[in-house]
């Protein structure tokens, strides 16, 4: 049996039950890829035009340090997706974003989702809402790495 | 209680600052005890400090402590060199409420356990009870283990067994070295996607608070129960027998009441307290 690019795009967390046609809407620009170990999905500095949703695989955010080579900053798997940048100007990515091992995502175009979202408001508010609640998590969570909390303390 | 005095047998570096010493009693045998209770152990000459046990209860052993070199008894512990003698009096507290493995052709609740750091010691006993004794009896058992880096990881053979032996196994660590090609992040991110079946599931956490506070609010997102949830609390254990207060948290005397407490009822609200 052949999945569908909209099944896989609504059983996808960060999209599932999407009201109304809109799995169909946001389908319409997505594709399912397949990656390499090693390959990168996407680099520093150019333009930001995809939405990756990760199926299987690992995926390592990385930025490359002069001396150092790619320093791995966070990991992110299936259920989650990789890349905020395409929904901001300048729509350029601020990392890399490197396959650990074959790595299945659905890539959703992101010029074509942006043209979607302006001229349906609903499904705008629909994704944003929900892009929205991922990077409040992204955001906590770095927020607690940044703590240290598996650092020393006073102590008998 | 007087202390009694346990020799060391074996000693191993886990991390750069985190031993852990296996012990025998040097008259008499091995006290019996629950996983996660603690001991209070004794570097003579020097003082004592709170441990818990990280040997399993059900494997009947010798006694092993974890212990994080973070002041001068834990520097001393850390110190101690294999025939030398120290001294345990115990065990003291409330260990770790797992639920026993279900009747044969029944199906059991899945076990959840999350560690930080060397908060993986209070748990060893419970997963290594669940997953080497056989104590699982046909349940998932889940374990994310967070460290700040790969180096600060303990119980890497351990991790290794229990995933070779059908534990679903994830580690993460804060902050990645060249080499590390396992997760990179906080440990709850590792509870998003696991796969368990809250219902009828238990889980066990340890780590600094603050991690535990916010595990306990992803497994709750996830549809764990409030009472389903086990954390391990630490205070400043002295006595052991709750006569002398250091511990308190709330109403609870954590020597006595813990230091596994359940996240529903009272705790969920006392994590959050100022202190004043």
């Amino acid at each position: 049996m052949t999945t569908s690019i909209a099944d896989l795009v609504s059983s996808h967390p960060l999209l599932a039950g999407l009201p109304g046609d809109a799995t169909t809407t946001v389908a319409g620009c997505a594709r399912n890829v397949a990656v390499e170990a090693g390959e990168l999905l996407l680099a520093e500095n150019d333009p930001a035009d995809t939405l990756y949703l990760v199926r299987r695989g690992q995926v390592a955010i990385e930025v490359h340090a002069p001396g150092h080579g790619p320093v791995l900053i966070e990991t992110v798997g299936p259920g989650e997706a990789v890349g905020w940048s395409w929904l901001f100007p300048p729509y350029r990515w601020h990392f890399d974003a490197r396959a650990l091992e074959p790595v299945g995502v659905v890539a959703v175009d992101a010029v074509c989702l942006r043209a979607k979202a302006e001229a349906d408001p609903r499904l705008g508010y629909e994704l944003m809402q929900r892009v929205a609640g991922v990077l409040l998590d992204r955001l906590q969570m770095t927020r607690l790495r940044l703590l240290d909390l598996y650092g020393g303390g006073g102590g008998a | 209680m007087a202390p009694v005095l346990h020799r060391i047998v074996e000693r191993r570096q886990e991390t750069t600052d985190v031993t852990t010493l296996t012990m025998v009693p040097v008259e008499g045998s091995t006290l019996g005890f629950c996983n996660g209770q603690f001991n209070m152990v004794t570097a003579l000459g020097v003082g004592e400090v709170a441990v818990s046990i990280s040997s399993a209860a059900g494997a009947g052993g010798p006694l092993v402590h974890t212990v994080r070199d973070v002041g001068a008894v834990t520097h001393a512990l850390c110190e101690t060199r294999v025939g030398a003698v120290v001294g345990v009096r115990g065990p003291y507290g409330r260990g770790w409420a797992v639920p026993d493995a279900p009747a044969p052709g029944a199906v059991g609740g899945d076990v959840v356990v999350v560690a930080g750091g060397i908060g993986l010691a209070p748990l060893r006993g419970a997963v290594s009870d669940l997953v080497d004794g056989g104590g699982a009896g046909g349940r998932r058992v889940f374990l994310a283990v967070g460290a700040r880096e790969p180096s600060q990881l303990v119980f890497g053979q351990d991790l290794a067994r229990w995933s070779a032996a059908g534990a679903d196994v994830a580690v993460t660590v804060d902050v990645a070295r060249a080499g590390w090609t396992g997760h990179v992040g906080l440990v709850t991110a590792l509870l998003d996607h696991a796969g368990f079946a809250p219902a009828g599931a238990v889980a066990l956490v340890c780590g600094p608070e603050i991690m535990m506070r916010f595990s306990a609010r992803s497994l709750l997102d996830a549809g764990f129960a409030p009472e389903s949830i086990q954390v391990s609390l630490e205070r400043n254990m002295q006595c052991g027998g709750a006569w002398c207060g250091h511990c308190q948290l709330g109403p609870f005397l954590l020597c006595r009441d813990g230091p596994v407490l359940p996240y529903g009822g009272r705790v969920a609200g006392l994590l959050l307290e100022r202190e004043r």
